[in-house]
């Protein structure tokens, strides 16, 4: 039984993380990219910008360029870290990264499911990838807007927290829902959905962004909505497999232990 | 109409039929799994898991630089 949460799990990822990916790379990459190439104008400093400074400076400095080699090849030091070349290379890490958060969401869900003694079924599949949608893309988004390479932000570190404390209190309120309808049972889960916005997301740095308008908005609602397919997808074919998996091992006669 | 009735039987049968530690072993194993994915994806700093997963964490809503 083990084994088939984990095949279910990793199946559902599977199909959830390729779906996410293929969308990701029509609708959501091309956006990044395009971002990225304002990046470093709005004073975020980034690999790709600071190799162009570089560069810059080198052609400029041309004359002096012995007396600069020193200062050239520390500040070149950082943007020598490894990134997936663009192209194939990207898509492939893109799509990699997409399927194994999916498996992690999945494990996750199976395991609040064996905790909780909900399980997951093709009937409230649905209802699973809505409140994993809720808890791990809205909720944050709320606080945090999905945010564009070269955008000001704040503090990393405290967004992490913020991001994590945020799902982690809207995914106890859908739980206790799930479990329970009493009234008490509404106002703590209304508590637990408000208090992260109460106390407030770290706020960006009040600086202009670099990052034109039209493709941040666009960014925000492209990502929440391909969010919304993700935890569908996830949710309701890791319900249908456990179902498939239960009928499977309902079928096995009841002396038979494998 | 029957076929509907008896997945749903024994759909609950798959997780009921589980002793209680049976459960607890299987949600924790599935827990920590599941969180070292999403850590390594979604939060790691180091630059190799932040790059590969780089745009993959803009598209999820991840805080991300």
């Amino acid at each position: 039984m083990i084994r088939n949460l984990f095949a279910a799990a990793l199946v559902a990822a599977l199909c959830a993380g390729l779906a996410t990916a293929a969308i990701q790379h029509f609708r959501v990459t091309p956006l990044i990219l395009h971002a990225e190439t304002f990046e470093g104008e709005g004073g975020h400093s980034h690999g790709e910008a600071a190799v162009a400074v570089t560069t810059e400076h080198d052609h400029a400095e041309g004359t002096a360029a012995h007396s600069h080699d020193d200062a050239a090849a520390t500040t070149s030091a950082a943007p020598e870290e490894w990134a997936p070349q663009d192209g194939f290379e990207r898509t492939a890490y893109t799509t990699l990264a997409s399927v194994l958060a999916a498996a992690g969401f999945a494990l996750l869900i199976g395991a609040i499911s064996m905790f909780a003694g909900i399980p997951i079924t093709f009937a409230n599949g649905f209802l699973w990838g809505i409140a994993g949608f809720i808890t791990f893309s809205l909720a944050p988004a709320f606080g945090l807007a999905p945010e564009l390479p070269g955008m000001p932000a704040g503090d990393l570190m405290a967004r992490q927290v913020w991001w994590a404390g945020t799902a982690l209190a809207t995914g106890a309120a859908c739980l206790l829902l799930a479990k329970t309808q009493a009234s008490w049972a509404f106002a703590v889960a209304i508590a637990l959905v408000v208090i992260p916005h109460i106390i407030g997301a770290p706020l960006a740095p009040d600086e202009p962004s670099a990052v034109p308008a039209h493709l941040a908005t666009e960014f925000a609602a492209t990502t929440l909505g391909t969010a919304l397919v993700f935890w569908l997808v996830l949710g309701t074919v890791f319900g249908k497999l456990n179902d498939v998996f239960a009928v499977r091992h309902a079928a096995i006669p009841a002396g038979a232990t494998l | 109409m029957n076929l509907t009735t008896n997945t749903t039987i024994n759909t609950a049968t798959g997780l009921q039929s589980l002793s209680i530690s049976q459960r607890l072993i299987a949600g924790a194993l599935a827990l920590m799994l599941g969180l070292t994915l999403l850590v390594g994806t979604g939060f790691a700093g180091d630059y190799r898991l932040h790059n590969g997963a780089h745009d993959a964490r803009h598209a999820m809503g991840f805080p991300c630089h």
